[in-house]
């Protein structure tokens, strides 16, 4: 298993005081954090270092990490000293949320997560819940955009926290095969019933899954409304065309206007995201100069430039 | 490959859903007070109140396991977790604008 610089990870030296530690955490918790973080391995960065700060800011902890020294040979395998944790009191990872899922480094050396300390902090209970029913279990997931345009079912692999046989909390997968209800859109949940957590008595918790989307390489959600770039020759533009252009539901003709110009919005109504009520897609037209790069185009070019007398930066009160 | 066989089917909760405050609450894992502190502080919106009860719109379970995280895991108390749901709001509204602006 792979040792843990609980030190690196926070960015303190490893004669930090607790304050020092504590504004470590703070502030690259900041950072990481998954609501509010865009950085892509936010997720992950920010558990690691909820995992070093339990071990850093817990003295008797600490304590017991320094006892293993500064981080063994880089790339050994690291097993736990035979003697480990003789000498500290600790049970348990503390009151880390309930929800956490903590390295096996970690595990092999303050043990799984169940015990009496979880979730201690004010304002939850996780307790709580009706009597006899398994809690619910939430989830995020990354669609791709057609889930939500045409529907269909996905499969996910979710990790789910379970308490094993010993009583350590295990996050153990679980591949669903969901029908992707059509029109959903980011941000929104697919609530599962009964597909949460099933303790063997009782009625079994619900799962709820928050969708978002990855990005689509031609439309652009914002909301229930799609945006497209189309990109129009400049005569397409000066002269009105007719274009084919691409829609969810598939290609149609699209009417540019006489005189249209880059960045001319043209709403194509309903043709949006498919929710109740549908979304409208947007295209946004974009001018595509043909290249000059033979003596037929520069012909063509020049022919323009004599032909109109054009000085696009008229408005700068500069001449051309 | 995306065969609907044997899918499970679910809803999409924040179109049915309205949740009283012991709902709620149950739903974050919270006590009733701290559903009830969350709207004098203004994160989360009642969005009706029948027989003198308050009922929330589904994305009301967004929102306050949003701000519970974050008061959780960043330390802060709720006037800060106010304040910070506004700006990632508003920095995500930028962000969208931002990205239509730049294509």
């Amino acid at each position: 298993m792979e040792f843990k610089d609980y030190y690196k990870v926070m960015g303190v030296a490893r004669d930090a005081t607790e304050a020092q530690v504590k504004q470590a955490y703070r502030k690259l918790a900041r950072k990481y954090h998954p609501d509010v973080s865009k950085e892509k391995d936010a997720e992950a960065r920010f558990k690691e270092l909820g995992e070093a700060y339990e071990v850093l800011k817990t003295p008797e902890k600490r304590a017991a990490y320094d006892q293993l020294g500064p981080s063994p040979r880089p790339g050994e395998n690291f097993r736990p000293p035979p003697d480990w944790g003789s000498g500290f009191e600790f049970s348990g990872p503390g009151d880390g949320g309930g929800d956490r899922d903590y390295s096996e480094f970690f595990e092999s050396l303050f043990g799984g997560a169940a015990g009496a300390a979880r979730g201690g902090r004010r304002g939850f209970d996780p307790g709580r819940g009706e009597p006899g029913r398994a809690p619910d279990h939430h989830a995020k997931v990354i669609l791709d955009l057609e889930a939500t345009l045409q529907g269909g079912s996905r499969t996910f692999t979710l990790r789910v926290p379970e308490i094993d046989a010993e009583g350590h909390l295990i996050s153990k997968e679980r591949v669903l095969n969901v029908q992707i209800p059509k029109g959903i859109l980011p941000g929104q949940t697919i609530r599962l019933a009964g597909q949460g957590a099933n303790t063997g008595s009782g009625a079994a918790g619900d799962l709820y899954i928050e969708v978002d989307f990855q990005p689509h390489p031609l439309y652009r959600p914002d909301g229930r409304d799609l945006y497209l770039e189309l990109p129009v020759a400049p005569w397409e533009a000066a002269l009105g065309a007719s274009v084919k252009t691409p829609t969810p539901a598939g290609v149609v003709d699209l009417k540019i206007p006489i005189g249209s110009h880059a960045g001319t919005k043209m709403r194509l109504k309903g043709r949006g995201i498919p929710a109740a009520p549908a979304g409208d897609l947007y295209v946004v037209l974009q001018i595509a100069l043909p290249p000059a790069n033979d003596e037929k185009a520069k012909a063509a070019y020049r022919a323009m430039a004599d032909a109109l007398p054009f000085n696009p930066r008229a408005h700068l009160g500069v001449l051309p | 490959m995306r065969s609907a066989q044997n899918a499970l089917t679910g809803e999409i909760f924040e179109e049915y859903a309205v949740l009283s405050v012991d709902e709620l609450s149950r739903l974050c894992a919270v006590e009733r007070t701290y559903i009830v502190e969350l709207v004098e502080e203004g994160v989360l919106q009642v969005a009706a109140v029948e027989a003198e009860q308050w009922r929330f719109a589904g994305t009301a379970l967004r929102r306050a396991r949003m701000a519970l995280r974050l008061q959780r895991d960043l330390e802060i108390n709720l006037p800060g977790v106010a304040l910070a749901l506004e700006l990632i709001e508003e920095l995500d509204a930028m962000r969208r604008e931002l990205q239509s602006v730049r294509r």
